[in-house]
């Protein structure tokens, strides 16, 4: 398989976009984690949906956008999705979780439009729904670096910011914190990576790879920063381990990379379980 | 650099048709240690976040260090503890160290890293509240009492001229809270740090204190805190409407 990876240039392309979005991911992953919005990750995905599916229509219909990479209508969509989930949740202030149903059902309700008008896509659609090794191109990659650099230079200079909003926003509006632009900002780039993700985890499981590490390093971390460390150890590990085996068995890695996150979270969660036990019949074993 | 750090000219705050606080005038000085004491729905916290610039009087004016609030940056010249910091997630990966570290945050600046003295800062500030053993410890794993000294720890880590807190012994014993209160104490005359403390607890705080305010809807009393125990009665029973009979605390000098 490794000999693959230089021989291929589709799988090159695989493993590195793979590589960065093992890593910017689950680090964004954290802050929606921490901040209980796990569900916006999978309402964004569901916009995604809509842009990929409108850009695959509109390639069908019209011959000039043939070429049209349909990653760009989906972090498009993703984006104004973005923003429309900000707005919903300031006017339902009360009910800022209902800006989660209304943009997921209108997501994939303007997906199953365009699919029904296309009547059908194919492979192509499965590939952006479950992911897939062959598909990304040498314009996904670019795209999906350049998410990786906004991602990192965010979450590296906004990250005492974002740890103080995460963990008590009420201080955090004491303090004069600009909350408002924090939160824009962090909506835009969660749109970026959710959008650009897709293309290797696909559209329904890219929330998984946002929130399974996270929830896996909550469990062996002693603090923030050890928990962001962590989570991009675990990311990387289901990424790569999951591109390996999609690449073996020929199906779509969105599979195998949420299968090795969930069984990775299972195996600390079972060493956790079983430690004090062990260090009990230690201690029991030592006193007699 | 002026002496008053807090002055309240004449605010009234309402709740759409709801009045909140009418008419209220308050100065805290440099150093001065005060207590704001009334009933659940006085409008305490209403005068607490008037005075952080959350919420704008619909008339009057706040200042904070001579300045109107709106304007006033310097937010990290004010330590604040709010009555919810301990409701945080107890599950939040956060340890003692990182906690306090962001009470930096304002003062360090948007998108800058935090300063290189910031750990020493940390234990220092820690050390001040008695917790400088706990660094290393998630912050969900302490009690409530330790959490809210890792809460003042975040607040003093600024070197701050006022701190303020809103009921911040909600939810720990009676033991602990005596320990919290003189901590406080000792942070006011040794550091020289103003305090403006909201609570319910006038029992013990009456005797702590340098300054009393009592707020029901407006400041029925504000002054040292001689004259308020002088006074006390007659202070309650205007203050409430009707008379009102104080109940010590089981460790306190018996009921009245």
């Amino acid at each position: 398989m490794i000999s693959a990876v230089f021989e291929y240039s589709f799988l090159q392309n695989a493993f590195a976009s793979g590589l960065v979005i093992g890593i910017i991911a689950p680090m964004l992953g954290l802050f929606i984690v921490v901040r209980r919005l796990s569900l916006i990750a999978d309402a964004l995905s569901h916009v995604t949906l809509a842009g990929i599916a409108g850009s695959l229509y509109l390639s069908q219909s019209f011959l000039s956008l043939a070429s049209l990479n349909p990653i760009y209508l989906g972090i498009g969509s993703s984006v104004a999705g973005s923003l429309l989930i900000g707005r919903l949740r300031e006017t339902y202030k009360s009910y800022e979780e209902l800006a989660i149903p209304i943009i997921m059902s209108g997501g994939i309700a303007v997906g199953a439009i365009f699919i029904s008008l296309a009547q059908g896509f194919s492979s192509d659609l499965m590939g952006y729904l479950f992911g897939s090794v062959s598909a990304v191109g040498r314009g996904d990659l670019v795209t999906i670096v350049l998410v990786g650099v906004v991602t990192a230079a965010f979450i590296g200079l906004a990250y005492k910011e974002l740890f103080t909003i995460s963990f008590d926003p009420e201080y955090s509006r004491a303090q004069g914190l600009s909350m408002k632009r924090i939160n824009f900002w962090f909506m835009i780039v969660t749109a970026l990576v959710v959008a650009s993700s897709m293309r290797v985890v696909g559209i329904l499981l890219v929330s998984s790879l946002m929130t399974l590490p996270v929830a896996a390093a909550m469990q062996v971390a002693k603090g923030f920063r050890q928990a962001l460390i962590w989570s991009v150890v675990f990311g990387e590990l289901s990424v790569i381990g999951g591109l390996f085996s999609a690449f073996h068995l020929d199906i779509a890695p969105g599979g195998t990379i949420v299968v090795i996150s969930v069984l990775i979270l299972l195996i600390i969660m079972g060493f956790k379980r079983l430690r004090p036990r062990a260090r009990a019949i230690q201690t029991g074993g030592d006193s007699a | 650099m002026p002496d008053v750090l807090i002055e309240l000219e004449d605010v009234s705050y309402r709740y759409g048709d709801e009045t909140a606080l009418e008419h209220v005038s308050l100065q805290v000085r440099k150093g001065e240690f005060w207590a704001v004491i009334g009933p659940n729905g006085s409008g305490k916290s209403t005068l607490i976040k008037l005075i952080l610039g959350l919420i704008a009087p619909q008339t009057g004016q706040v200042q904070l260090f001579g300045k109107p609030v709106g304007t006033f940056r310097n937010k990290e010249r004010i330590g604040y503890v709010s009555q919810k910091s301990n409701a945080f997630n107890s599950a939040f990966p956060a340890t003692v160290s990182e906690v306090v570290k962001s009470g930096l945050v304002k003062k360090t600046g948007m998108f800058r890293r935090y300063p290189e003295d910031a750990d020493e800062k940390v234990m220092r500030a820690l050390d001040a509240v008695g917790m400088a053993e706990y660094a290393g410890r998630s912050i969900g794993r302490l009690s409530g009492g330790q959490q809210q000294r890792v809460f003042i720890a975040r607040a003093l880590i600024s070197g701050p001229e006022l701190l303020i807190l809103d009921e911040p012994t909600v939810g720990i014993d009676r033991e602990h809270m005596e320990s919290f209160y003189d901590m406080l104490g000792r942070l006011n005359r040794e550091k020289s740090i103003a305090i403006l403390l909201v609570t319910h607890d006038v029992d013990t705080v009456s005797e702590l204190v340098t300054h009393v305010a009592c707020v029901n809807r407006s400041i029925h009393f504000h002054g040292p805190q001689e004259e308020y125990n002088r006074r006390e009665e007659r202070i309650r029973n205007d203050w409430y409407g009707h008379p009102v009979r104080r109940i010590r605390h089981p460790k306190g000098e018996g009921e009245k």
